[in-house]
């Protein structure tokens, strides 16, 4: 056998196992062995590369490999549950940052090299889109990272002129990049459109707010997708192209779920910096002579503890806060004395899909308990008690009541319908958009203030004594 | 490139595209971070093609830029697979049916 004919088998069973990876999260039972098989994959792949004839020299693709395991590691093993929106940007980086550098050297050689010959129009389109969305999610999800981390601001940055510019920069670069198909050995526009890809990465999450990013991140899953099926293109390598389009698939799906979730386009998110304008006014007007109900924390145990069926409903708090270890307590305890405990998750909760669920998880609450919104929302009216942690925008019932309001139209928990609602918040500070939320104001609904680990706490003391 | 080429490869996009939205439209939202990882992980694989660049010898240029395109795509091969897996092994249909893994304590608060 030749080594060609093991490379290339290499990368055939590599190609079948991600595909049964991928396939096999369709479920949470079959998940984790499924993913075992891609990583096992991923091995072969590697190792079939090693016999590629065309490679001369060891040393700096083992230098390569190890100082990447050494990052890996800890970045796989010690990362947080609660940090990993932040976790999975820069890892966004590192994939995009990989394929837009394989992008430029490719192209670089092509014309600098002795007995370089070019580059042609096709291998060109295929460089090109790799570099254009290889380095602008280099620099945008490395941003998104910063806004989840804290080291860059989580608001939106708004300027004058800010969508005109940006939208007329992308036009601009999607223009070299049609130039360069037609004229491959422009190389001074081929950088150019490198530096601006690099600067609009930047420019083009300033606006986007904490609350989007959910719809973010799967977009950078996306672009991530395309500039690895786009190497593949370049390097005519056939597993590269696999992945690449299942990656771009799964961006793809998720930020049209994402977006759906939020009632919002595409377009609105990346161009519409959110409850700029509108949102202020609307606040405004429905704060004024609303009082919220106070409870105690020996008035919620109570509720708690003589509740038959609670629903609990976390938000991004609960992450910034910590506290799923102090909510499975909690929901122990209402079980012990007999009440039946559900978990209702939006899915925009957090700041990235799914990132409830696996808060939850973590702390061993069993999926089957852990409901999304379509099949918790006709519960709530049988609920005694709901108890929001941490959640805002997905439990505000304008989405539902109020055509004016900027979040009109999006699903949300009808954590109203239930019998009683017990908020637990830290102020009352409106959520990320300064959307005042009408549910804080109502008979039911009942405000526990403080951070959210604390008041868990405090109520888990007390229901021990109720 | 050649055309035949060309359009073989267009033609196993399309098909994978096609087969990888069939699939993952049917990932129930409970794993959605999973899924990010997950494809995070497997997209990794460029490190196949920063390899060729690191070791084919062609200049130091693309020596540097592969060597680090190593590097980068290794830290997703290993981190992402290790925390998909970390995170796939805390979804359990009953609590205390299984005896949790040391690996997923691991993640427990603390920053």
């Amino acid at each position: 056998m030749g080594r060609d004919t093991i490379v290339l088998t290499a990368y055939f069973v590599s190609s079948v196992l991600f595909i049964l990876g991928v396939k096999s999260l369709t479920h949470p039972d079959t998940a984790r062995r499924g993913m075992q098989m891609a990583a096992l994959g991923m091995l072969v792949a590697i190792v079939g590369t090693l016999f590629l004839h065309e490679i001369v020299t060891f040393r700096w693709i083992i230098i390569g490999l190890i100082v990447g395991s050494i990052i890996g590691y800890p970045l796989g093993m010690w990362v947080p549950m609660t940090a990993m929106p932040e976790r999975i940007a820069i890892s966004h980086t590192f994939g995009s940052l990989a394929a837009s550098l394989v992008g430029i050297a490719e192209y670089y050689n092509a014309y600098q090299l002795a007995g370089g010959t070019g580059v042609g129009h096709a291998e060109m389109a295929a460089l090109g889109l790799e570099v254009l969305f290889g380095s602008l999610t280099v620099t945008g999800s490395f941003m998104a990272c910063g806004k989840l981390q804290g080291f860059v601001t989580e608001r939106s940055v708004i300027y004058p002129f800010q969508n005109q510019s940006n939208i007329g920069m992308f036009a601009i670069a999607v223009l070299m990049f049609l130039y360069l198909i037609i004229m491959p050995g422009a190389q001074l526009v081929f950088y150019a459109m490198l530096a601006l890809a690099t600067l609009l990465g930047v420019l083009m999450v300033l606006p986007i707010g904490g609350a989007d990013m959910p719809v973010l991140l799967s977009l950078f899953n996306a672009y991530t997708g395309l500039a690895a099926a786009a190497t593949g293109f370049a390097l005519n390598n056939y597993v590269l192209i696999i992945t690449g389009a299942l990656d771009g698939a799964s961006g793809f799906i998720l930020s049209v779920a994402m977006s759906k979730a939020m009632n919002r386009s595409f377009t609105s998110v990346l161009f519409g910096a959110f409850g700029s304008g509108t949102g202020a006014a609307g606040a405004a007007r429905s704060a004024e002579g609303l009082t919220v109900n106070p409870i105690t924390v020996e008035d919620a145990a109570m509720q708690l503890a003589y509740a038959r069926s609670v629903v609990i409903v976390p938000g991004y708090g609960m992450a910034v806060a910590q506290c799923q270890h102090q909510v499975r307590e909690l929901s122990d305890l209402i079980e012990r004395r007999g009440g039946e405990v559900k978990f209702a998750i939006h899915p925009v909760a957090g700041r990235m899909p799914g990132h409830m669920n696996v808060l939850l998880a973590e702390v061993d609450i069993p999926y089957a308990r852990l409901y999304g919104m379509e099949d918790i929302n006709p519960d709530f009216n049988q609920a005694d008690v709901a108890l929001v942690i941490g959640a805002n925008d997905v439990v505000n019932p304008a989405a539902k009541d109020e055509p004016g309001s900027p979040i009109y139209g999006m699903p949300i928990l009808n954590v109203d319908e239930a019998r009683s609602v017990i908020v637990l918040k830290r102020s009352m500070n409106p959520g990320f958009a300064g959307i005042e939320n009408d549910l804080f104001y109502r008979d039911r609904t009942f405000m526990l203030f403080g951070d959210a680990k604390d008041s868990l706490g405090k109520l888990i003391a007390e229901m021990k004594n109720v | 490139m050649n055309t035949v080429v060309w359009f073989a490869q267009l033609y196993i996009a399309v098909l994978a595209g096609f087969v990888g939205y069939q699939m993952i439209a049917r990932v129930p939202p409970l794993l959605h971070t999973p899924l990010m990882a997950a494809t995070n992980a497997i997209d990794a694989i460029t490190v196949v093609g920063a390899m060729v660049l690191a070791g084919r010898g062609h200049g130091w240029f693309a020596t540097v830029l592969g060597t680090i395109a190593v590097a980068s795509a290794m830290s997703n091969v290993v981190g992402g697979f290790l925390i998909t897996d970390r995170m796939l092994a805390m979804f359990r249909r009953d609590s205390g049916a299984a005896p949790k893994p040391a690996a997923a304590s691991n993640g427990r608060g603390v920053h």
